[in-house]
């Protein structure tokens, strides 16, 4: 399936070249460097590309292109997921996924990848497996290699090869016993003008760090699971005690891990937990602009919102903007023309204002496009959607562990369009 | 070599420094290396040889040529040092190619290691044999594959797999005995080895599609278990095996592609109910819930599997997952709208819910705006295009101008497609002409331009406002459709026109080649209306175009003049040259550029390239008559019957401690054995028609893809009887299976059945003595209905004795102690050695640790192979293969301590054999002697 897979970083370097099939020469990367320059930004470079003699599969991530060089049929979903695996495999081996990283551990990049894939189809992929094959580097551990000789790689057949759960390592012990689940929650917004939703969901991911000993069999039950709208599971979550009663029943891999995510649906009104007023208006005559900003809180649920931080991007007429912010500092990047707001902890009553004036090119007409703002911020111990763990069993093992369930709000793709341009496409067809 | 001699002590350290330098300065490293390198390799310290290896695989990394090293790496290819071995194994694999004469020198010691004990060292050592592009070693290859495929270990197995691909690549001549390896291994029931098996399957022989009937069932039902990849390569299989196998369940389908008179199709579909096949319904059902998974590539193939083959009012079911999907990676979203893209054309209803899901946002890519603005034209129907309109305003606005071209096609789509917004769009269309983006404007006149061809009465004021903006407009593309609108519409706007005309002519020579062909075509179609005022200009302008630089308006310029301006040489077309000029012509169908790529597959790297890639196998389409369906029954294996329960409605017994996904299930245990007898049974029915004679038994088949040991028939021992539990009966037996929850257990199954007329709750497992006894309790059943029975699983740590466990079995009210006295043959597991190896081990087990008897066999068991069946009924172990005809060989490892167990049966003549155990357990060797004497001397 996957014949060769090629590491290339933001200038258009190859620093890492892997085949799994016969050696394909790296030429073949100049078809999606042309490509990449047509695109102008790396984001917008398409992931399937198509050549003479092969096909082309990328992903973009971390600052790197991970490219992959394809020869016959495949869905293209398999070769990406498995790019993306690849890296996160990267990021929960050396704590980050980046060129100078990889360059350090070349030798360990090529062991993974050589187990990860046989004849470029998958063959581990499950973390606690390859961790058990291939030991991730600790200083304490390359010291000891580099004086005794001794290696990372495992000597037997990880169990999890073997068994129905090859996502569990066996023989875990640990002396403190715990499991800790994170409920992130993600507001995907788009607010109006006059603040009314446009468009509002929650997007949920469960996350967990499980530290139990032996083969603990866990058992997850929501107070309300009926707020879970659709939800996709780690392959340990039995499906079926799922449909059938809404209890999460798994036994976990070792460590972290990302148990679900879910949506809820925007039938159940989403709570948005702040507001933005908003005046940005530009002047016919003399090249300038006002701005004025005011952030308040909403639906917080009596919880604060922290981290709060609004960046516009402004149209490309604006040279400088000359602010005053009641809290918080702001920035203007005058080469991406972005303006940031890092508000911090939202006070109920003094509420932040940031005002000023905008100038802007000379003689550059007045800019058509009104800025949309993203708002970025946090609510701890808060889910918005409401969703509450009721308890966590564990079956099979003797011990009592320790416990612990947090939760977190965040904004995702969180924005306010102003709808304010004359109506030109006044809609004769109504319902 | 008098260089490398040099004194060995200060060898070492010369290299330790070597390395630091290395390590610090690159530029030297790159000087040096390969010379450097080969003495490290040559060096005695393994540590030496290894940092050696981690600098080539660093070179070969960046891709730079390390092949000179070549015999100097080869030769660690036997190393103990296993890092240093896999680094190794990672050089060959790389220049094996290459240096083909070297690399035969490894061969020999993968050939050893395939015999290997351990599991891991054989599976890599296939790997790499396989791996090695050498074709002077294909047979060496078939050879290892084909044992491969028959070893002990799945893990094992797997490798093969994977090797035939490797193999059938190298020399596709070897298809056909692939081919029996492949049919050998597709009837694996290890989930490990069915994605890989099915992933060679679709390289090398995707056409024999007869191989799969036999495995198709199991293959469904074990899909949930199989890992993400593998689920993957199956979906897609499967998908085009049903649409070889079963019947169109579309049936709108069929009444319009194959009737055309109305009572015809009546017939038809009065004659021929259509009713789904119950492994169509089997597929359909066991995929669905893979639309849960965190693996965007398996619910994709989910979904469009259920495109290709559920029942149309079935397929919503996979629109929620795919809008799921839509929130992931950048690629994936890309992949996924791609596909939602062909889905919406035919099917709206799927995604119009989630319409705003598509809305575009600041943040996006381009190639994902494009195709949100496709699939948000595809949805727009009358009830929500002002919603879309007015969405699609604000993309006109976007700093992104090619993003906002592209939505002005967009509301050019929407325009033609429902016709009550025509009139809006055309009128916003027209206020974009005074847009300040040269763009936005160039866009609008050219979909202007496509809608005023569809109705063209009423809009002579757009026409003469378009004219009017003709001098500000630079782009190319804009100018020559208004000039092409302009000259067709030249009756409408009878001034306007010549002067148009008349600017055109002066600046003919300056313009884009499209629009001197307009100019030209425009001069042409006011000679033939309106020749008074244009004819002069027109003439100036032929005059132009016949010297033009370009021969395309040459030979336009010479057509023209010959149709329009009659002469002697021009004959009978000039009278025509009106009707042929002015002709009404069609107006231009605005469609989806996603509107043919619906003949490819779903999901596949053709459809998302809109191209038939290699390797791209069609879908074919539904047999009108479904092939028989028989094919797919499977003959009942009997020794599930044993142990199966006698008590309640027939259910099938279910080992369900093997698959992940079914195990702690206390309450659905039944109602998956219903579902599995309703499928039985239907199928039942299905082939009684067909052929009655097959049907005795069949109410057993849900039996065959769960997994049955291999080894030899199940015994099951009675644990509690139902008069003493009250109601509450349960039976054991071993599976012999590796125990999941720890490897020193044995593993126990207990099928519990209630015989009472009343619910039992909470059964559990209470006091355990002795108490120190290291046991792995299953679940507590929280209920138990009259009638039903399920099946759970334990592990018991019996420490190698055959001392009993005692237990409790409790329910809410009663505890009854029951105990599990295991078999001494229970206590082992199978290890898997060459006869060498067992000699050697054989070796260092004499004396004290050897116990032997001679004994009388039974006439039934005087053949080898019932000698061997009789044997592995009595102890779980592994058969090794032996050289010699009247010598048997079976080895196993105590399951607690991992002591070796070795059993020879030597056959004699007068029906007597030799029966010699070497083990340093020795009290085990004297029961195992007394059970295996026992069972061969009876019939």
């Amino acid at each position: 399936m996957i014949n060769s897979l090629f590491l290339i970083n933001h200038s258009g370097d190859i620093f890492l070249e892997k085949h799994w099939k016969s050696v394909i020469s790296r030429s073949v990367c100049d078809y999606f460097f042309e490509a990449k320059e047509k695109a102008v930004e790396p984001e917008n470079v398409p992931p399937v590309l198509q050549t003479p003699h092969h096909y082309l599969i990328s992903i973009y991530r971390d600052k790197l292109f991970f490219l992959s060089v394809i020869q016959t049929e495949v869905p293209p979903l398999f070769v990406i997921e498995f790019l993306h695996r690849v890296a996160e495999m990267f990021q929960d081996y050396f704590g980050e996924c980046s060129e100078m990283v990889i360059k350090d551990n070349v030798v360990i990049v090529y062991e993974l990848l050589e187990e990860m894939l046989d004849n470029g189809f998958p063959l581990a992929t499950e973390s606690n497996v390859l961790k058990e094959m291939i030991r991730p580097p600790t200083i304490l551990r390359s010291v000891v290699n580099t004086l005794t000789g001794s290696s990372n790689v495992g000597e037997t057949l990880p169990t999890g090869q073997l068994s129905t759960i090859p996502w569990r390592r066996a023989g875990v012990k640990y002396t403190n016993n715990e499991a800790y689940f994170d409920v992130i929650e993600e507001i995907d917004a788009i607010l109006d003008k006059s603040g009314t939703t446009v468009f509002a969901e929650i997007q949920g991911v469960i996350e967990a760090c499980v530290k139990l000993s032996g083969m603990p069999d866990l058992t997850l039950s929501f107070m309300n699971p009926r707020l879970l709208d659709d939800v996709s599971f780690h392959p340990c979550v039995r499906f079926k005690r799922w449909e059938s009663e809404r209890v999460l029943s798994f036994i976990p891999p070792d460590g972290n891990f990302t148990l679900m995510t879910y949506h809820v649906s925007a039938q159940n009104l989403v709570a948005i937990p702040v507001y933005v007023k908003q005046n940005i208006s530009f002047f016919e005559s003399g090249s300038c602009g006002r701005l004025d900003l005011t952030v308040g809180p909403k639906q917080t649920m009596g919880k604060t919102v922290e981290g709060m931080m609004i960046t516009v991007h402004m149209p490309k007429a604006v040279l400088s903007a000359n602010l005053t912010a009641t809290q918080g500092t702001y920035t203007y990047d005058l080469a991406t023309k972005v303006l940031v707001w890092d508000i911090g902890k939202l006070n109920p009553q003094k509420l932040p204002n940031l005002r000023g004036s905008l100038s802007l090119q000379s003689g550059a007409p007045k800019p058509e496009e009104n800025p949309s703002l993203n708002i970025d911020l946090k609510i701890q111990q808060l889910a918005i959607s409401g969703l509450k763990v009721n308890r966590l069993d564990m079956y099979g093992e003797k011990y009592k562990p320790f416990k612990g369930v947090k939760y977190v709000t965040k904004a995702g793709k969180f924005q306010v369009i102003r709808h304010d341009w004359t109506v030109f496409l006044a809609c004769k067809g109504k319902p | 070599f008098s260089g490398n001699s040099c004194d060995a002590t200060s060898a070492p350290q010369h290299y330790t420094s070597l390395i630091t330098t290395l390590k610090t300065n690159s530029g030297i490293f790159s000087v040096l290396r390969n010379e450097d390198l080969k003495e490290m390799l040559e060096s005695s310290k393994e540590s030496l040889k290894l940092e050696a290896m981690k600098r080539i695989v660093g070179l070969i990394a960046k891709g730079k040529n390390a092949s000179e090293l070549f015999p100097a790496v080869v030769k660690n290819v036997a190393s103990k040092n296993i890092e240093l071995k896999k680094l190794v194994y990672v050089y060959l694999v790389r220049y094996a190619e290459e240096q083909q004469d070297l690399a035969l020198l490894s061969i020999s010691t993968f050939q050893r290691a395939l015999k290997d004990p351990n599991q891991l060292i054989r599976a890599s050592a296939l790997r790499v044999l396989s791996s090695i592009r050498v074709p002077i070693i294909v047979p060496i290859m078939m050879l290892a594959i084909k044992e491969a495929a028959t070893d002990l270990s799945p893990y094992v197995r797997k490798t093969s797999a994977h090797a035939i691909q490797k193999l059938y690549s190298l020399d596709p001549e070897q298809k056909e005995q692939l081919i029996e390896v492949i049919e050998k291994l597709l009837k694996d029931k290890s989930t490990l080895v069915a994605g890989s098996v099915v992933m060679a399957f679709e390289e090398v022989c995707p056409d024999r599609i007869d191989l799969i009937h036999k495995n198709y069932r199991k293959l469904c039902n074990l899909l949930v278990d199989v890992e993400e990849w593998g689920q993957v390569v199956i979906i897609s299989m499967l998908t085009r095996y049903a649409r070889t196998q079963f019947t169109s369940p579309w049936k709108e389908n069929n009444e319009k592609a194959f009737y055309d008179s109305e009572e015809e199709k009546k017939d038809q579909v009065e004659a021929k109910p259509y009713v789904m096949d119950p492994d169509h319904r089997l597929l359909l059902r066991n995929t669905k819930p893979l639309l849960q998974s965190r693996n965007t590539a398996v619910v994709m193939s989910v979904a469009q599997l259920y495109w290709h083959l559920a029942p149309k009012h079935e397929v919503s079911v996979v629109t929620k997952s795919l809008v799921r999907l839509l929130r992931s990676h950048r690629e994936v979203q890309y992949i996924v709208l791609q596909n939602i893209a062909t889905m919406s054309i035919q099917r709206k209803g799927m995604f119009e819910p989630y319409m705003k899901s598509f809305y575009v946002r600041s943040t996006d890519a381009t190639h994902i705006k494009t195709l949100k603005l496709e699939i948000l034209t595809n949805l727009a129907n009358e009830a929500n295009i002002s919603t879309i309109l007015r969405e699609f305003q604000t993309y006109v606005k976007s700093q992104d101008k090619a993003f906002a071209a592209a939505t002005i096609q967009a509301i050019g789509r929407c325009a033609t497609n429902i016709s009550e917004v025509t009139d809006t769009c055309l009128n916003g269309l027209v206020l974009l002409l005074s847009n300040r983006d040269e763009t936005v404007v160039a866009e609008s006149v050219v979909v202007i331009k496509k809608l005023l061809q569809m109705q063209p009465t009423q809009h002579c004021e757009i026409i003469k406002h378009m004219a009017k903006l003709f001098d500000n407009i630079t782009v190319s593309m804009a100018r020559a459709s208004i000039l092409w609108l302009i000259g067709e519409y030249c009756e409408r706007v009878p001034k306007i026109a010549p002067d148009v005309l008349r600017k055109m002519a002066k600046s003919f020579t300056a313009e884009e080649d499209i629009v001197k062909l307009q100019t030209v075509n425009l001069a042409a179609k006011l000679y033939l209306t309106n020749s008074k005022q244009t004819k002069l200009l027109t003439q100036y302008i032929l005059n132009l175009g016949k010297y033009d630089q370009n021969y395309d308006i040459r030979d336009r310029t010479r057509f023209i003049r010959q149709l329009i301006v009659p002469n002697e040489k021009s004959g009978a077309l000039s009278k025509y040259a009106r009707r042929i000029l002015l002709a009404p012509k069609p107006a231009p169908v605005l469609e989806s550029a996603f509107k043919d790529r619906d003949r490819f597959q779903l999901g596949t790297l053709s459809h998302s390239l809109n191209i038939k890639a290699t390797g791209y196998l069609e879908l074919s389409d539904w047999p009108a008559v479904a092939p028989d369906q028989s094919v797919r029954n499977v003959e009942v294996i009997e020794p599930v019957k044993e142990w199966a329960p006698s008590v309640g409605k027939a259910k099938p017994p279910k080992q369900d401690d093997k698959f992940y996904s079914d195990s702690g299930e206390d309450d659905h245990e039944e109602e998956e054995g219903e579902e599995g007898s309703e499928s039985s049974s239907s199928e039942d029915s299905s082939s009684s028609s067909s052929d009655s004679s097959s049907s005795e038994g069949l109410s057993f088949c849900v039996c065959i893809w769960v997994n049955i040991p291999t080894f030899g028939p199940v015994k099951s021992h009675e644990l509690l009887h139902h008069m003493t539990g009250k109601g509450l009966s349960a039976r054991y037996h071993f599976p012999r299976q590796p125990c999941l929850y720890q490897p020193n257990m044995v593993a126990v199954q207990v099928t519990l059945t209630n015989g009472s007329d009343h619910s039992l709750e909470e059964i559990h497992i209470g006091d355990r003595s002795p108490a120190s006894l290291n046991l792995h309790c299953f679940n507590t059943i929280e209920r138990l209905e009259p009638e039903a029975s399920v099946t759970v699983s334990m592990g018991i740590d019996f420490s190698d004795s055959t001392q009993a466990a005692n237990f409790q079995l409790c329910t809410k009210d009663d505890q009854f102690s029951v105990s599990i006295q295991p078999a001494v043959g229970e206590l082992l597991m199978p290890s898997s050695m060459t006869e060498q190896d067992f000699c050697k081990e054989q070796g260092k087990l004499l004396g004290m640790n050897e116990t032997s008897a001679t004994i009388t066999l039974a006439a039934e068991n005087s053949s080898s192979q019932s000698l061997s069946k009789q044997v592995l009924s009595v102890a779980n172990v592994g058969v090794v293969s032996s050289s010699e005809n009247n010598i048997h060989r079976f080895a196993g490892r105590t399951v607690s301590s991992g002591a070796l167990v070795l059993v020879t049966a030597e056959s004699r003549e007068s029906s007597t054999a030799l029966l010699t155990i070497n083990t340093d357990k020795s009290i085990m060797a004297s029961m195992l002697l007394r059970d295996l004497k026992q069972a061969l001397a009876q019939a």
